[in-house]
Order: C-alpha cells, then structure tokens, then sequence
C-alpha cells in the first residue's frame, strides 16, 4: 500500500521540478539578451493609450525631411495621412460666437464634421510637394507631375538595385510596417535611432541595438535640421521619438479605432458571460451533475 | 444510444417537409433531444469552441481571399491593402491570423481532455481517429496559409518543410518537387499553396460531420468513463448543454478578443512583416507556436540512426509523433477509461502534459543553446619567453602523410632543443614546424561562461604578452554540456514511450481505484432526479 503511494508522489515531485527548470531556463534567456532596447513611454503603449497626434505630424515632418531620402514608404499614400485617425484628419467646425466656419486638424471635443480626404487642404499641400513620375495621359511617355491624395508616397529610388548602388550596397528597407517587422516594435526603432555612438568599422556605424551590431545607415538625425513649428525642442532624442510615432502609425493606422471597438466588445462579452452564467445556473437548478 | 426520434412536427408546413427531408428531425434529434451525460465539465465544451473556430476561420477566410493576390510580388501589399483601405479589413485580418492560434489552443485541450478521460477507447476509435485526421489538417491547412503573406517566415519555412519532405526515400523528391511546382520555391508554389489553403478547411468541415456523426452514434464519454445506463444518467443536450457550451464560447470569445483587439501580431513573428527574400536566410527559422513541439522532436534527431540519416530519422519521428496518435486506442491497454480512477497513469499523464510544453519551448529556441555545463569552458596558452625561433619545412609526398612528415621534422627540432613547437599547414602537402631554443616556458589558463568569453580572454592574453612571445600554443578545452538539442531528445523519448511503453504496461499492471457503477450514483447519490 505504501508503495503505491509512494510512486505518486515521487512523479508528482518530477513534474513540480520540471516545472521549476523551465521557470529558471526562463529568467536564464532573459539575462541573456544583450541591448534590450530601451523601454520608452509611448502613448500608444497601454491598452486605452492613442496616438499623440502632435507628435504624429512632427514625425512626419522627420520623415518627409529626413529618412524619405533613402526610404520609401509603399503601403501608404498621402490620403491615408488625412483620413479618420489619420494625423492630419480635418474637421469643420462652427465658431459659437461669429458662426464662421473653420476647419482644424484633429477632431474638436464636441460637435465638428470630418472633411473628405479630397477636400483636406493640408493633405493635398503635402501631396502636391511630391513629384511623381507617372505616365502622360497625351504622349504615353514618362512624366513628372505634382502628387495627388491617391498617389502613394513617393519612393526614393526606383527599384532595389538603385537604392543599394546609393547606399553602399545596403538596402533601406520599406518604412510601412518596419514597427512590425522587428523585435522590440517601437522601443526598438527609438532604441537604434539613438544608438550611435560614433564608432565606425570600414562603412558600417556602431550601433549596439543592431543585430550584428554594425549597421549601413549613417546617423540619419542631427540637432535643429528640422524646424518644429509648436515649440517642442530639435534634439535627437524628441526627433527620434517622434519619427518613431509616426512609424507606429503608419503599421498600425488604425489602433485607435480597434481599440476603442475593443472595448465595446469586450464590454459585451463580458454582460453576455453574465447573462449566459445565469441562463445556465437556471437552467440546471435541481439538476445535480 | 440515439434512441427513437422524439421529434414531431408542429406546423403544416413542417410536416410537409418531414416527409421529404427530415433535416428539422436530424437537427432536433442531434442538438435538442440528443442526452449528455450529466456529468459533463468544462473540458466537453471545447468541442463548441472548435465548431465556433471553424466557422470563424472560413468566414474571415473568404473574405479574405476576396481581396488576396497569389503573387510573389503582391501578397504581401495586397494584405497590407486589405488591413489598411477594406471596410473593417483592419478587424477582418487579425481575426484569422489569431483565429488559427485559438483554434489550436481549442484542439490541444479538446486533444488532452480525450487522451485524459479515455474518450478514445472503445467505441469511440472511430470518433477518436477521425478527430486525428481533423488535427493533420489543420496542421496542413495553417502552414499552407502561413506562406500565403509570403513574407520572410512565409517562405524560409516552406523551404525548410518541403525539403523535409524530400528527405523520404524514393518517393520524396517527388512529392517535393509536386507541391512547389519545380525545383524552389516560386510562384507556381504560392499558386498551389494558395488553392490548398482554401480547399482544405472544406475538407475540415466535411470530415468534421462525420466526426459529430460518430458522436452521436457512440454518445459522449464523461468524466466518469462509465457508460450511460439509463435515463437517470443524462439530461437532453437542449437546454442544459447548449447553456453552458453558450456561456464556455463566450468566455472563449472573451480571451479571442483580447488577442485581436489588444495583441494582434502577439503570437505571430516579426520576421514575417518582411517581403520574401531568397537571397536572404532569416537568423532564425521557426514555425508558428503550435507546431514548435514538431519542430523540437525533428530538431532531436541530431545523430544517424544506422542507415538513417539523421534528417530521416527526424522526418520520421515527426511524422510519428502524430502517427501514433492514430494508434492509441489499441496502445492503452486499460480497461478503465478515465484517468480519475487511475493514480499512477494520472501522473504520467501530467508529466506527458508538461513534455509537451517542453518541447514546444525547445522548438522555439536555438537548438546548440547551453542549459547546464559540468564546468567553465577553458583554455591554456603556451609560450616561451625569450629565446631563438627556428623553422623547419614539412614537405610530405601525399596528404595523408602529412602528419606524419610533420612529426618528424617537430621530432627533429626538439633534437635541436627545441622546447615548444607547432606546425602550420600551408598546403595540401606542404607546411612550416617552427620551434623555440632556450627561453622560458610560460603557460597561462583562462576560464570563461561560454566559447566566446574564453576566446576574448585569450585575445587578450595574446596582446598583453605580444612580441615578447614569438607564438602560442592554444589548447581549448570544452566542458560536457547539456543542450537544447539534449533536453529535445530527453522529451522527445518520454512522448514515444508514454504511448509505446506507459500507456500499454500500465494498462495490464496498474490497480485501480473504485469505479462508480454509473454515472448518476455518484453525481446525486443515488436519490431520484427530476426537478424543475
Ligand atoms: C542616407 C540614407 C539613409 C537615411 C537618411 C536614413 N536611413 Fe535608415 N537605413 C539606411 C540604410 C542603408 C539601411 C540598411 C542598414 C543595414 O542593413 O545595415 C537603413 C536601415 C534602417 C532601419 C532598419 C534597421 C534594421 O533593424 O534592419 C530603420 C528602422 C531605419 N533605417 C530607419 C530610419 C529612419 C527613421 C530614418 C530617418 C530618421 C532613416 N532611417 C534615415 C539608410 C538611411
Ligand atoms: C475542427 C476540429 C474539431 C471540431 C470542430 C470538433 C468537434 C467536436 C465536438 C462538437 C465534440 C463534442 C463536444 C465535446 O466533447 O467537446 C467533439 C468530441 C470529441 N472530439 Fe472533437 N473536434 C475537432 C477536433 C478533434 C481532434 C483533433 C480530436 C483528437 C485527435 C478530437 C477528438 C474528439 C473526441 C475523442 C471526442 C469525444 C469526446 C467525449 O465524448 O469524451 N476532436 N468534437
């Protein structure tokens, strides 16, 4: 009888220690990560945060002024930086006191209806700095044109092979989705913004957050090249943050409304679970199981 | 177990159509009428879960493909498309992709609750073999639509999968080149991967009615493993088990949320955000989480088997893994279903859970990683200080004797007094032994964590004694270490023997405990039931 106790317990124990092992391989693999990248405090980063749009648009301006020079940005074009959770969405609204009309980026606290992208003057000022190369509707050849709304941002280079002959044999890669393309997201891509320490090896720059730690992409920020018209400072640190927002919207446009449709959801669910626990209990009172 | 339809018609038109097509009849004998057991706990409500999953997947799926283009140079910006510019793509997505993940944590729990109450034991083999071809396809079906993105995950694991397969003998490279269209993976691959991809969840459904039909033909197992004996035993599936399957999905729904609302790309993998390169092999290749257990038994096979080769074997065992699956009814040689009764198999059982856990993280990791060492990895450097260099060439007359030759000229020079010598290999027959006369010796050892911390230190050694010594002696030394690939093969032989060994012994040998005689004695003491 003993015996057969015994053994039980004794398998018991196995398990709890290879439970035990791989809580201890877990923390081992976490020591392990050289240059986590730095957690920074994104408002996008809890559950209920948004996008600052303000430091939407300063990214933008980074990126327009700064990295679209040797990266492009496929997946989006210029109307997307006006439609609803857009950075750039406009909206009229009515003065109370003159009953003007005025339009304003971002939604007003109350009241304000959304302008049509095609309609939005911000949006196509920026689309309309753009030159884009697009075929003549007259002569069928190739021609340079101002940007509309619908055209997508204009890529640097016209293939992969113009891009690294540019770039030292290194290829910038698309900006879309790049917080979703890498470990680490956000932090990361603020992480190796700022992560140049002026060492050089050959070409390559030192950057510890880098896989390999050497990277192709000389320091593409520098204090006050990008002028800031709502006062925030031109450092490094504000200029990587912020393009870093941009990107974070630009792979995820539309967070906000997921968001906020999760919530709801979740809401539901949770008065339905009630519901249905209750239906249930009901339904099996005098029922013993 | 069925019984006698119970169903009558109500209405005029009903009993029109009853004579016709007794579907209304079918559908209230098999989801109003049908009796559960009244035992039934939680874990019978994955099987809700799953039907729910299916239907998610083909709904999200269609619509999906609506907008979907099976192009190497578009699939990726034609998802992108759908998430950022298709009414509600931005839900539609997320939906499918952790929609996969939660079916698979659905399957898994349905797949455990089975192995742990003995619902594959007689009679419900059938029931239980035709959930194992459910499973093999939604395994096919999700890494047939992991590639379809066609990002860098997407196409580095078609490759490493479909090489696989072209490790079988004779009929491998066959079936290899077959399911890409040619001889790499290409555009004709993503073509074919795509119509598979939207085939085989038809298949899933259709082999999943007949996985209800055997249900309902054998009944429901319980908690108990004892049959249903008699009316006492069950309450009608409508209301009682359709609650609470109700109220399990809702609860289910809520977890699914969570993922899709708040952690959409949580359990897929970065890497696959970036186009398909070819040139280009990602650091790491990894499947998505569910088949990681898969990937750590292949991975395990890191030694030939006799004639075969360490990349058949691992083919094999995978394979098998599942394979045996099929097998178990007849493996488990108890007579008493339910692991409630059965002590010692329950423990097993546990540990088997835990095995698999344990492999699923040993899929996922890099398989030389070292989890424990019998000591620091080492290296002792040799050298003289001071004294006079001599060289001597070696020049052997084929390449086998070089070492040889060399032996002899090393011989030579320490005739001369030479107290330290090496050789250096300058070609196929030819090379250098230089030695050192007088000076003295010096040795030096270094210890460090891992190979490269060991490497750092001799580098530096090397520089701090720098001209000083005209050359090193370097012997490294690597400490016995257990990895990754180890614990795999530890884990991998307990998933083997808990079917091939436990399950069949234990059956024969185990004593145990009281069965219940039914179902209803334990649950209502005996006394009568039917309130309400
Ligand atoms: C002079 C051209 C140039 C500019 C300007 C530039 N980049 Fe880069 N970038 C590159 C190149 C080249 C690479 C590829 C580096 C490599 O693979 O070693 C790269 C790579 C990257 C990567 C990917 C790193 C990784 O993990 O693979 C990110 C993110 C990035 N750049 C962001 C930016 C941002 C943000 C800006 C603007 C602030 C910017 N770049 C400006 C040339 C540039
Ligand atoms: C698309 C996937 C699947 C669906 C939709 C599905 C559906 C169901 C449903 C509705 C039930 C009855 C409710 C329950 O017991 O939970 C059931 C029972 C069962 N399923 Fe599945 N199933 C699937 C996959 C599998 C797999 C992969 C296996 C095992 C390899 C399996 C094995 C069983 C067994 C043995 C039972 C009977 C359980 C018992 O009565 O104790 N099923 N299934």
């Amino acid at each position: 009888m003993a015996k057969r106790k015994g053994l039980p317990k004794m398998l018991r124990a196995l398990s709890a220690a290879a439970i035990a092992a791989i809580a201890v391989a877990g923390v081992a693999l976490a020591a392990g990560a050289a240059h986590h990248p730095e957690d920074h405090p994104f408002s996008f980063d809890s559950p209920v945060g948004n996008y600052d749009m303000g430091q939407v648009q300063r990214g933008f301006q980074v990126y327009q002024q700064v990295c679209a020079a040797c990266h492009g940005m496929d997946n989006l074009a210029y109307r997307h930086l006006g439609e609803e959770g857009g950075p750039f969405a406009a909206y009229r609204v009515r003065d109370h006191e003159t009953g003007e009309m005025t339009m304003q980026i971002g939604r007003p606290a109350h009241g304000g209806s959304f302008v049509a992208v095609t309609d939005n003057p911000w949006v196509r000022a920026i689309a309309s700095e753009a030159t884009i190369t697009d075929i003549d509707p007259n002569s069928g050849q190739p021609a340079d044109r101002p940007g509309r709304p619908s055209d997508h941002f204009r890529n640097p280079f016209p293939n992969e092979i113009a891009a690294r002959a540019s770039n030292g044999g290194a290829h910038p890669p698309d900006l879309s989705s790049i917080t979703l393309a890498r470990h680490g997201g956000a932090d990361y891509i603020r992480s190796l913004l700022l992560g140049y320490d002026g060492e050089m090896q050959g070409t390559l720059y030192h950057n510890p957050y880098f896989p390999g730690g050497y990277i192709a992409m000389p320091p593409p920020l520098n204090p006050d090249v990008v002028l800031y018209t709502d006062g925030s400072p031109t450092t490094v640190e504000q200029y990587a943050t912020d393009v870093t927002a941009f990107l974070q919207w630009a792979a995820d446009p539309h967070m906000e409304q997921r968001k906020r449709t999760g919530l709801v959801v979740l809401g539901f669910l949770l008065a339905l679970s009630a519901l249905l626990y209750l239906a249930y209990k009901q339904v099996w009172r005098g029922e013993s199981h | 177990m069925s019984g006698p339809s119970t169903y009558e018609p109500a209405s005029g038109f009903t009993r029109w159509l009853d004579k016709r097509l007794p579907i209304l009849r079918l559908a209230h004998d098999s989801f109003v009428a049908y009796p559960t057991p009244r035992n039934l706990n939680y874990w019978w409500t994955f099987g809700a879960m799953l039907s729910l999953c299916l239907v998610v997947q083909i709904v999200t799926g269609v619509v999906l493909a609506m907008h979907y283009v099976p192009h190497v140079e578009h699939a990726m910006d034609s998802v992108q498309r759908f998430r950022r510019d298709v009414p509600f793509g931005w839900l539609i997505q997320p939906m499918h992709a952790v929609g996969a993940s939660m079916f698979f944590i659905a399957v898994y729990i349905h797949m455990f609750r089975g192995l742990y109450y003995g619902s594959y034991k007689a009679p419900r083999e059938i029931l239980w073999i035709l959930g194992c071809v459910i499973y093999l396809l939604m395994v096919a079906t999700a890494f047939l639509g992991y590639t379809l993105p066609w990002g860098q995950m997407s196409f580095w694991g078609a490759t490493v999968i479909t090489n696989l397969l072209g490790a079988l003998p004779l009929v491998g490279e066959s079936i290899k080149n077959w399911l890409m269209g040619g001889f790499a993976i290409d555009q004709p691959t993503l073509n074919r991967f795509f119509s598979l991809h939207y085939l085989l969840p038809f298949v899933i459904a259709g082999v999943t009615v007949l996985h209800v039909w055997a249900l309902h033909e054998a009944g429901q197992n319980n908690p108990t493993g004892v049959d249903v004996k008699s009316k006492a035993d069950t309450v009608p599936f409508t209301p009682h088990a359709t609650m609470k399957d109700l109220f399990a999905v809702s609860l289910f729904l809520i977890l699914f949320s969570v993922f899709v609302f708040y952690m959409p790309d949580a359990l897929g993998h970065a890497d696959n955000y970036i186009p398909a390169n070819p040139l280009q092999t990602p650091p790491e290749i990894v499947p998505e989480w569910y088949l990681l257990p898969f990937y750590a038994i292949l991975r395990a096979f890191d030694f030939n088997i006799g004639p075969i080769d360490s990349k058949l074997a691992g083919v094999l065992a995978m394979f098998a893994a599942i394979g045996i699956l099929f097998l178990l009814p007849w493996l488990d040689t108890s007579r008493v279903r339910s692991m409630r009764y059965r002590p010692i198999a329950r423990q097993f059982f546990l540990i088997f859970v835990v095995v698999c856990v344990v492999l699923g993280w040993c899929g996922g990791q890099n398989p030389g990683r070292i989890l424990a060492k019998a000591g620091p990895f080492s290296a002792t450097l040799t050298w003289v200080q001071g004294g006079q260099v001599v060289e001597a060439p070696v020049s052997a007359s084929s390449e086998g004797g070089f070492d040889q030759a060399a032996a002899a000229v090393e011989q030579q020079l320490r005739g001369q007094g030479a107290t330290l010598t090496a050789v250096r290999r300058e070609g196929a027959t030819q090379g250098v032994v230089r030695g050192v006369v007088g000076g003295a010796e010096q040795t030096r050892t270094v210890r460090g964590e891992t190979a490269d911390a060991v490497e750092a230190e001799i580098t530096t050694v090397r520089a701090e004694v720098g001209a000083a010594a005209p050359f090193f002696i370097v012997e490294r030394r690597v400490p016995p270490t257990f990895t990754v690939t180890n614990l795999s093969q530890v884990m991998t032989a307990y998933y083997f023997l808990f079917f091939l060994l436990i399950l069949p012994i234990l059956g024969l040998r185990e004593t145990p405990g009281r069965v219940p005689d039914t179902i209803a004695k334990p649950v209502t003491d005996g006394k009568a039931q039917g309130a309400a």
